[in-house]
């Protein structure tokens, strides 16, 4: 079965959900309505033809500049049956950023999403444990979102405008 | 700190006792904690503390240029570093389209294959450490050594490598390098065996491991369990052979599976992969060779020329040509643009699918990149696989795990 394949039986069970199918670098990406994410994760588990029933990665990405839909929740499924890799894309918006857990469907998705919590601030509904794993429970922010520079935006010695690259840190 | 410590009912009660094992205790191997719930010497629960050296590497990776960023991944999985390294130069070079020759790939696969060696063999000793057999610790730490002097011979330095670059390799393999790849290839079989010799079939420490710390097929799949782990449950999922990369798809090599999922089958699976990588390595040596036989200007080739925008000019052009130095002026400043572009590329780690999620926006830097550590997403199952055994042999469970502190905190 090939990647387009595998995107058209995605669009037949789930036909006008799905935007921005595309096929890169040897894997397929969908996006997906937030709200589905449970019915597709299940549909693609449950499939006979597909099997995608291992996750390999769960984590978040933060745009700042997506009106009401910053943060991009991003599932890396694995077929081992048909040997392929499929990425599930969500956008939620900042404000509300609530997703389903996967943690029923997948033990390993609860450290995963643990960890996207404890950076992007996703939070997962129905997570049985969802408390920061890395960061330290007192921390009050997310760190890994764009608003938050990497270093101390008050230091100057680390200004770099002399190489072109604008004065700002971020 | 008090606020922190939530006893169990059953401890409070009397019952259980709250046992705190780690995260600096001889036993863990690295800053790992779990507070224990014990029944006398029987586990009831395990609560695992993870994040002691958490140093934010993908918030580093995005104020990083490109080449900055191979000195972080050597700090994840640090007991097999240019595998890591070049799970990452083979990302970048998949976004950007990059073809290597052959003869790079060959060579990224001997080192590729000596880490993997390296790693295995840390591992597996340890477990012999905690079963309370030190010796065979001791007698293949020497083989580990001639692999770092390997590493230190190629690029300069030996556990944290930073070995290679976009493309291939900084510089050619010195004629001392192949010497002591040959060198160990010898001598390394005797130790092997001896190791083996020891630990194998040893009555003591197949009872000490047999049927402890298993995992059953089904459970370590849902657990996105990869890796030696994975086989030794019984499935033959290996990103050398589903996926490959750098050319594995050259080489005649087995993988070998388990059954049971304990300590004793990641065991038996580590040495048999040492065993396999071995064998890939001295086909690799014979691929090269034949390479360089066909044709003698192969023995320069050590990285893609389609690559030279992402590769450090030679030092002696630098001191002579104008645009060499403007090159390399560019490059240390990291003035070298990615295009923009999305991917997921893994390789096979020490312990499992390392894998490289890497969002470009075109810019100097990373949009977003994020590791996918093998060893935090097992680590969860950890309580799982423990409850209901006894301490030691949950100390025993960790080792075989081949949990890498430094890639499970990132």
């Amino acid at each position: 079965m090939t990647h387009e394949q595998i995107i058209e039986t995605l669009e037949a069970a789930f036909a006008g959900q799905l935007s921005d199918c595309d096929t890169a670098h040897g894997i397929s990406s969908i996006t997906i309505p937030a709200a589905a994410n449970l019915k597709v994760l299940q549909f693609l588990y449950d499939s006979e033809d597909l099997q995608f029933r291992f996750l390999t990665d769960l984590t978040a990405v933060h745009y700042p500049n997506r009106t009401n839909e910053e943060l991009c929740v991003v599932y890396h499924l694995h077929s081992l049956y048909l040997n392929k890799r499929l990425r599930v894309k969500l956008y939620v918006p900042v404000a509300a950023p609530k997703v389903f857990t996967a943690s029923k469907l997948f033990s390993g998705a609860n450290w995963m999403e643990r960890e996207t919590f404890d950076f992007f601030g996703v939070e997962f509904v129905g997570h049985p444990n969802l408390k920061r794993i890395l960061n330290v429970d007192e921390m009050d922010y997310f760190p890994m979102r764009k608003e938050y520079p990497m270093e101390d935006p008050t230091r100057i010695d680390k200004d770099d405008e002399m190489f072109g690259r604008g004065g700002t840190i971020c | 700190m008090s606020a922190h410590i939530h006893l169990d009912e059953a401890s409070i009660q009397k019952q259980t006792t709250t046992l705190n094992l780690g995260p600096t205790h001889p036993a863990t191997h690295g800053v790992f904690q779990n507070i224990l719930e014990m029944d006398g010497e029987r586990i009831v629960s395990a609560v695992p503390t993870v994040g002691y050296i958490h140093r934010a590497f993908e918030k580093i990776a995005e104020r990083r240029p490109y080449y900055q960023i191979t000195p972080l991944t050597d700090r994840l999985n640090y007991c097999s570093s240019p595998i890591n390294n070049m799970g990452w130069h083979i990302t970048v070079e998949r976004l950007l389209g990059i073809k290597t020759p052959k003869r790079v790939d060959y060579l990224r696969v001997i080192i590729m294959e000596l880490s993997r060696i390296a790693d295995h063999l840390v591992c597996n000793s340890v477990i012999g450490v905690d079963t309370g057999a030190l010796t065979s610790f001791v007698y293949v730490f020497e083989f580990r050594e001639h692999i770092y002097e390997i590493f230190e011979a190629v690029c300069g330095s030996r556990l944290t490598t930073n070995i290679g670059r976009f493309g291939g390799f900084e510089r050619n393999f010195p004629q001392e390098a192949f010497d002591k790849i040959n060198k160990f290839l010898e001598a390394f079989p005797r130790g092997m065996k001896e190791f083996e010799s020891l630990l194998t079939r040893n009555r003591i420490f197949m009872e000490r491991t047999m049927g402890v710390g298993g995992i059953s097929a089904e459970r370590a799949l849902n657990y996105s369990f990869t890796g030696p782990n994975l086989r030794a449950a019984g499935v033959d999922y290996d990103v050398r052979v589903a996926q490959p990369y750098s050319s594995y798809e050259d080489f005649d090599f087995n993988i070998p599976v388990g059954t049971t999922g304990d300590v004793y089958d990641r065991f038996l699976v580590r040495n048999q992969e040492i065993w396999e990588s071995v064998s890939i390595i001295k086909q690799a040596l014979e691929k090269i060779a034949a390479l360089e036989a066909a044709d003698p200007s192969q023995k320069e080739v050590f990285y893609a020329k389609e690559a030279d925008k992402y590769h450090l000019p030679p030092k002696e052009d630098v001191y002579t040509k104008m645009e060499a130095l403007i090159f390399h002026f560019k490059m240390v400043m990291g003035e070298i643009e990615v295009l923009p572009g999305e991917i997921y590329s893994a390789v096979e780690g020490g312990n499992g699918e390392v894998g490289y999620y890497l969002i470009s926006d075109g810019g100097r830097t990373p949009y977003r990149l994020h590791f996918r550590r093998p060893c935090f997403i097992y680590y969860q199952a950890y309580p799982e696989i423990v409850k209901g055994s006894l301490l030691s042999d949950a100390v025993v469970t960790m080792s075989s795990l081949n949990l890498i502190a430094g890639e499970l905190d990132a």
